[in-house]
C-alpha cells in the first residue's frame, strides 16, 4: 500500500515538471538578464569567469544566504552530535589498522589536495571554481588524516576560530564597500585591489577575497562536520537500553 | 553529442537501481557516488564547468563519505540489507 501511494506521488510529481518543461521553448535561453550581464560583466566587474561575477558581484546577497544556510546545518550537526572532546580522548581509541598504503598514500594525497584546493579558490574569478568547490577539497584535506591514522585529531578550537574569522570577513568586505558609497557586498576597487586586466589574478578589485574568505569558510565547516560524524562513538545494541 | 548524454544517463539510471537492488550497503553508497560522477560528467558534455565540478567534489566526493561514516557509526559496515 506504501509503495504505491509512493508510486503515485512520484508519477505525479514526473507528470507536474514534464507539463512545465513542455512550456518552454527549446534551445532558447529563458532569462533575458543574462544576455545583458554578458555583455556588461567584463568591463564592469573585471572577472573573466562570468559566473564568478554574477555570484559575488550581481547577486551578492544569495551567496550570503548559502553561507547561511550551510552554517545552520552544521550548527545543527554540532548541537545534536557534538559531545566533551576532552572526555572522549581516551576511551574510543581507534587501533591504527590502516595499512601501509592508506598511510603513504594519505601523505601524499594530503599536500595535493591542499594545493589543488588554494588553487581553485585563488583562481576561482579567472577559471571555473570558486569558493564552495575549492572549500570542500580542502575540508577533505583537513579531515583526511583523522580518518587514517589514529593519533590524528581535528583541533576544533581551531576549525571554529577559522569558520567564525572567515564568515565575519566576508560580511566585513561587504560593509567595506559601503563606506565607497556602494552597495553592500560590492566588489570595489581601490589603489591595493586593482581592477588589472581580464584574466589576471589580481583583477576585480575585491573578488577574490570574497572568494578567500568564503572557501576558508566552507572547508573549515565541512571538516568539522565530517570530524564530528566520524569521532562518534558506534552504536552497538546494548547502548538502547 | 547525443550518444554520449544518452549513455551517460543510461549510467545514472542504472546506477540508481542499483542503489535499491544490490543487498550490500556499502556497494549502495558508492553505487550513489557513480551516480553522482556520471551527472558531473553529463555537466561537463554540456559546458557547465561550475556545476560540474560543484557537483563532482559534493555528490562523488562528500555525500558518499558522509553516509559511508553514518554507516560505519550504525554498525552497518558488514551487514547485508
Amino acid at each position: 500500500m506504501r509503495n504505491v501511494s509512493g508510486l503515485l506521488f512520484s508519477g505525479g510529481l514526473a507528470f507536474l515538471l514534464l507539463v512545465m518543461v513542455a512550456q518552454l521553448p527549446f534551445g532558447q535561453p529563458l532569462m533575458l538578464v543574462g544576455q545583458q550581464i554578458l555583455q556588461v560583466s567584463p568591463n564592469e566587474v573585471g572577472t573573466a569567469n562570468v559566473v564568478a561575477a554574477v555570484l559575488l558581484a550581481y547577486r551578492g546577497i544569495d551567496t550570503l544566504g548559502e553561507l547561511a544556510i550551510l552554517f545552520t546545518a552544521a550548527s545543527g550537526v554540532g548541537l545534536i552530535l557534538g559531545h566533551l572532546y576532552s572526555a572522549n580522548s581516551g576511551s574510543n581509541k581507534k587501533v591504527d589498522k590502516s595499512g601501509f598504503i592508506t598511510l603513504k598514500g594519505t601523505e601524499l594525497m594530503v599536500p595535493l589536495l591542499l594545493v589543488v584546493g588554494f588553487y581553485i579558490i585563488f583562481y576561482g574569478h579567472v577559471t571555473p571554481g570558486g569558493g564552495f568547490q575549492g572549500g570542500v577539497i580542502l575540508a577533505i584535506a583537513f579531515f583526511l588524516p583523522t580518518l587514517v591514522r589514529s593519533d590524528a585529531h581535528l583541533d576544533h578550537q581551531l576549525i571554529n576560530v577559522i569558520e567564525g574569522l572567515a564568515g565575519a570577513v566576508f560580511i566585513l568586505i561587504g560593509l567595506w564597500a559601503m563606506l565607497y558609497h556602494h552597495a553592500f557586498l560590492q566588489p570595489f576597487f581601490n589603489s591595493v585591489f586593482v581592477k588589472g586586466h581580464l584574466g589576471d589574478l589580481f583583477s576585480a578589485g575585491t573578488l577574490p577575497l570574497l572568494y578567500l574568505a568564503l572557501g576558508l569558510k566552507v572547508g573549515a565547516e565541512l571538516a568539522g562536520l565530517l570530524s564530528m560524524i566520524a569521532d562518534f562513538p558506534e552504536l552497538t545494541g546494548e547502548q538502547n537500553k | 553529442m547525443i550518444w554520449i548524454v544518452s549513455l551517460l544517463v543510461f549510467i545514472m539510471l542504472a546506477s540508481a537501481l542499483a542503489v535499491l537492488l544490490l543487498p550490500n550497503m556499502l556497494a549502495a553508497v558508492v553505487a550513489s557516488s557513480v551516480v553522482s560522477m556520471a551527472l558531473a560528467l553529463l555537466f561537463a558534455v554540456l559546458k557547465a564547468p561550475d556545476v560540474a565540478m560543484t557537483e563532482a567534489a559534493i555528490g562523488a566526493g562528500l555525500s558518499s563519505l558522509l553516509l559511508a561514516l553514518a554507516l560505519k557509526r550504525l554498525g552497518l559496515w558488514k551487514l547485508d540489507n
